[in-house]
């Protein structure tokens, strides 16, 4: 359980960030919380020979509103999230996600870029990114500056659409008004475990009538999963206030269920999954409607 | 003092992060031992090239095999049945390996990083050979001819054998009559699942050959340090006393930890060979993967039942998946399961047949209640089935059977651990009672079904066990109060942190009159004493604290005896108040323990015809183990759409004849049932059909965690103090465990309403899952009409 020998470099700026990375892509990883990367060094499951550690790099973490987005620093700590003020609907959702974020030296530690850029499609900002069409923002020195959507950003387990010379500098996320009823629920057997599924949803709701609805899966696919049919059950439909029973909320899980095409594993196979959707699924549509 | 819930004086020190554990010994010009391991789980080794590994500067040597063909296996240490000889481990892989994980070669070098770097140019060519996962089945090959040969010495006859490496067989009574004569035939056929004691300190130890004496030192000692000390001085060549073995803080035993394995004769041997110090710690994949796994045991059982709801045979078949290989516990764990299998029920017949099965999955070994825990499970399973077969209460038709308190002393007709299976003392039903009064189960219940009504998926359920302790056949102590007044037990006990300096300072302290802070316990030092049977079977507290009570005893006879002769006053006038001998009743007068310490100075002791100094040795022997008894009560609620079980309280109601301190019981009872519970719910050992774990790390091996805990509540009882000690004592290590799968299986059957529906552990929620979305049916499928 010790790591292969690496080098270990800690720049002061994003600039030298930028050229270490430009230097050796392939053989650098980037280091902020560590509470992935470590691990799976120390397995010997990666072996950098570079370490860029950007602990020390200002500018990177931190929130900032601006117009109607909401621009979170790629090195925010999951507990500064958890943490935020506000009582519009995206905090709340924030708020809610980060609280299922591993345990509390985890959240401490890690950051929200770092869990977008390992790309885990069950982790909870890789669902949240997915769910509200979040933008990526990376940099690098060939390159500069470039966008990219959450739709496009996650290729797969582990993998991201950006080149290796390149880092994740910040995520903006469109703020959401009043009139959105967000959700997050995940199932794991013990508390702070990686999620077997997980729901998000995010429905605007107007004269009790859902107009606008986002429905983000985990745990079923290798990306993030966004349910069109669970969305296209949901919009147009009067929302009851007993969401949780209602044939609306069953009509949306049985859309998803049906929708995904979950793997088997020995945390559960694709029935139990299905199952797990169903049950998640509704549970996220009655945290929106409870608020 | 005996008794009081006096906090651990083990405590400071660890919470200060000042104890001194295996990874904590560092030694001066120490190698890094790292092992090569198998990734196969069975397959011919058709090459190992370890010359790139040798090639890397710091390495200091690759061995396999081939260089330590003269180590024989490590033996057994407990219930060494002959037919298990040939199934041993060879200490690297010979020839063919069995399991992943299993030590094929191993590396030395100048660290850490540069072993495993070296470990990873070990070019191991492996041939893959079909696993065998499930065991239960007929049998089939296991070893070949050659094999026999080797592993057995003497048991060699030119045969190959199959993968039952043992077959136990228990009878009492007239089965056969009994069966044919019931009212009602009742079986089940359940499984517990395979998980094990993960301590929180990984394995680990390190070895030197001290130069001034060429003593052969070795750290990281647990559990068993003088049988160790044996095995080891025996495999290296050396006199026990050239070897030394030295127990440090040792971060949680629970059965697998402090055992002998093929890692813990690699880093003396390797001392000694190459001449420089040598240290090797475990890391958690090594541990999950290679550390003794437990428990695996299916049992298929039936009850014949008369009229009243009597159990009047109880009969069946059990397969125990031992893994690849028989290590030190030889058929222990099978043999517990058979002979503690009848638990507290009179059962006037009874036949049970084990099969210890050989499979490519790391080998068993004990676990905290082995064979208790599945067979428990088993039983209790049964138990219910008749119970809702006849349509009685649970608890009524368990109180039909109870043994009564009246027929104690219980002579069950076999044997437990080599002993006669005496129950040595119990009332059941009082016990029972105990925990319905103090924990107002009937409104329990009431609350329970109310809330069921209502809709929830909320249970109740019950197991009832008898637990063992005490297993002899001797342990000794040495009390040696000094000038100073202070008082040195030195024992061959164990601690694998479960107090017993504490308690053996109670007793110390309770016959000395001495606080705590005037005693200090030596324990776990092959140096310091020559005799100890080692930290399991719940022994130390029966076997040690009362040769810590005879010693004490010897000690305070002698002190009054030496005051009374210098003082020139009658023995039948003095007392022993506060570590002082005085005048009875008059405080300041007399001798303080010290004086009387330096008044047996050698010459003076000499003088007046005592032996030199203030210091006693006791001895207590032990043919017949203790049987303390409890219950466990669960309740379980189920979410309906995830199938999650919610373990909502957890109650224990424990009988252990004497507490010798209420903390420290109820703390072994608590963090006992957190790891039944564990069992019950989470930890499992899973395997892919070609042998591959699946739990490898602590992401796939679900630990439960405090969010997981129940409310617990505990109640011990001193009801039936054990007539075969001076202290009355049952042990307390085990009874928080033994029954937690069995009552929470029982809890869910209730939540869903759906009795019998729990047959395997852990009980995942998608298999409750899947109960529900089935469709119910009310009656169980265990009755079969007779």
């Amino acid at each position: 359980m010790k790591p292969s020998s690496f080098e270990y470099v800690r720049p002061e700026s994003l600039a030298e960030t930028l050229d270490l990375l430009h230097q050796d892509p392939e053989e650098s990883k980037v280091l902020a919380g560590g509470q992935s990367l470590v691990p799976m060094m120390n397995f010997r499951l990666a072996r950098p020979s570079r370490l860029i550690d950007i602990n020390r790099v200002p500018g990177l973490a931190g929130t900032r509103v601006e117009g109607d987005r909401l621009v979170i620093g790629t090195r925010t700590r999951h507990l500064a999230v958890q943490n935020m003020s506000g009582a519009d609907p995206l905090a709340r959702l924030l708020r809610s996600a980060a609280a299922h974020v591993g345990h509390l030296p985890i959240r401490t530690r890690g950051t929200f870029g770092g869990s977008l850029a390992h790309s885990d499609a069950a982790s909870e900002w890789c669902l949240i990114a997915r769910l509200l069409d979040a933008t990526m923002v990376v940099e690098s020195r060939a390159r500069g500056r470039r966008e990219i959507p959450a739709a496009d950003f996650f290729l797969s387990i582990f993998t991201t659409a950006m080149e290796p010379d390149e880092l994740l500098v910040e995520v903006s996320l469109p703020r959401l008004g009043d009139e959105h009823r967000t959700g997050f629920a995940e199932f794991a057997r013990r508390a702070g475990d990686f999620a077997i599924v997980a729901v998000t949803t995010d429905l605007a709701v107007e004269k009790g009538v859902v107009t606008h609805a986002r429905v983000c899966i985990g745990g079923v696919a290798d990306t993030p999963f966004r349910s069109g049919a669970a969305e296209a059950t949901l919009v147009g439909q009067r929302l009851d206030d007993d969401i949780a029973t209602s044939p609306l909320a069953r009509a949306a899980a049985e859309a998803a269920a049906s929708e995904v095409d979950p793997p088997s594993d020995a945390h559960g196979d694709a029935p139990y999954r299905r199952d797990l959707v169903r049950a998640m699924l509704t549970s996220s549509l009655a945290q929106g409607v409870a608020r | 003092m005996i008794g009081e819930s006096l906090q651990r004086v083990e405590d400071p020190v660890l919470l200060r992060g000042q104890g001194r554990f295996a990874a904590d010994v560092t030694l001066p010009g120490q190698l890094h031992m790292r092992v090569v391991r198998s990734p196969v789980a069975h397959g011919r080794i058709r090459s190992i090239d370890t010359s790139a590994a040798r090639a890397l500067p710091g390495v200091a040597a690759v061995w396999t095999h081939d260089d330590i063909a003269d180590l024989p296996p490590i033996a057994f240490r407990l219930t060494p049945i002959e037919s298990m000889l040939p199934y041993r481990q060879p200490v690297l892989a010979r020839g063919r390996v069995r399991y992943v994980g299993e030590p094929v070669a191993v590396v030395f070098a100048e660290s850490e990083y540069l072993a495993e770097d070296a470990a990873e140019l070990v070019d191991v060519e492996v041939e893959a050979l079909p696993a065998t996962v499930d065991p239960t089945g007929e049998p089939t090959p296991w070893l070949d001819a050659e094999e026999v040969a080797w592993t057995a010495v003497e048991a060699a006859d030119g045969a190959g054998r199959d993968n039952e490496s043992a077959t136990i067989h228990l009878e009492y009574g007239d089965p056969d009559a009994a069966f044919a004569a019931a009212a009602h035939v009742f079986d089940v056929d359940v499984r517990v699942g395979r998980h094990s004691g993960v301590p929180m300190e990984c394995r680990g130890g390190s070895a030197h050959v001290d130069a001034a004496t060429g003593v052969l030192m070795v750290n990281g000692a647990a559990k068993v340090p003088f049988w160790n000390r044996d095995a080891i001085a025996q495999m290296v060549g050396r006199s026990p006393h050239e070897v030394q073995l030295i127990e440090g803080h040792v971060g949680g035993g629970f059965g697998p930890r402090g055992e002998l394995y093929p890692e813990d004769v690699l880093v003396p041997l390797a001392t000694i060979r190459l001449g420089r110090p040598v240290r090797w710690v475990e890391d958690r994949q090594e541990h999950l993967t290679t550390c003794n796994h437990s428990r695996d045991q299916r049992h298929r059982l039936r009850a014949a039942v008369d009229e009243t709801g009597l159990i009047t045979a109880l009969d069946g078949e059990f397969w125990a998946d031992q893994g690849a290989y028989v290590r030190t516990h030889g058929a222990t764990v099978a043999g517990l399961t058979a002979s503690m299998l009848p638990g507290p029920y009179l059962l006037p017949s009874y036949r049970i047949t084990g099969h210890v099965r050989m499979s490519n999955k790391t080998p068993a070994g004990t676990y905290r209640s082995p064979g208790r825990y599945e067979g428990t499970f088993a039983r209790e399973r049964l138990i219910d089935a008749i119970a809702n077969g006849l349509g009685l209460d649970r608890i009524e038709l368990r109180r039909r059977n109870f043994i009564p308190a009246d027929a104690m002393p219980y002579r069950r007709p076999i044997l437990a651990m080599g002993t006669e299976l005496v129950y040595d003392s119990g009332d059941y039903a009082l016990l029972m009672d105990r925990m319905e009064e103090t924990f107002d189960l009937p409104t329990l219940r009431e609350e329970v079904a109310a809330r069921r009504e209502a809709g929830e998926l909320v249970g109740i359920g019950y197991g009832w066990f008898v637990e063992k302790s005490g297993l002899g056949p001797s342990e000794g102590a040495r009390v040696m109060v000094d000038t100073g007044g202070s008082a040195l037990v030195t024992t061959g006990a164990s601690s694998v942190g479960q107090g017993v300096d504490t308690v053996l300072s109670q007793v110390v302290g309770e016959v000395l009159d001495l606080d705590l802070d005037r005693i200090r316990t030596v324990r776990g030092q092959t140096e310091h004493f020559n005799y100890g049977r080692g930290a399991f079977a719940t022994r130390q507290s029966v076997m040690v604290g009362n040769a810590v009570l005879e010693s004490a005893l010897a000690v305070r006879a002698k002190a009054l005896r030496v005051a009374a002769h210098h003082l020139e006053i009658d023995e039948a006038d003095l007392e022993l108040v506060r570590g002082r001998v005085q005048v009875v009743g008059t405080p300041g007068t007399g001798l303080g323990l010290g004086e009387i310490a330096a008044l047996l100075e050698p010459h003076r002791a000499k003088a007046i015809g005592e032996e030199p100094g203030l210091t006693c040795d006791g001895w207590f022997h032990s043919d017949h183990m203790t049987y303390p008894y409890g219950v466990h009560v669960a309740v379980v609620q189920i979410d309906r759409g995830t199938g999650k079980p919610t373990l909502e309280r957890f109650l224990v109601g424990y009988d252990v004849g004497k507490a010798l301190n209420h903390l420290l019981v109820e703390g072994q009872i608590t963090g006992g049932a957190a790891q039944g519970i564990g069992g019950a719910l989470y930890e499992e050992f899973r395997y892919a059909e070609d042998g591959q774990p699946q739990a490898t790390t602590f992401m796939d091996y679900l630990m439960p965690t405090m969010a997981e805990m129940p409310e617990f509540g505990v109640l011990v009882t001193e009801d039936a103090p054990s007539p075969l000690n001076p202290l009355g004592v049952k042990g307390a290590g085990e009874g928080g465990t033994t029954a937690t799968a069995a009552a929470i299986a029982s809890a869910v059957d209730d939540a869903l309403s759906r009795p019998g529906s729990v047959t395997q552990t852990p009980i995942r929620p998608d298999l409750i899952r899947q109960l529900i979305s089935e469709p119910g049916h009310e009656q169980s499928p265990n009755q079969k009409e007779h």
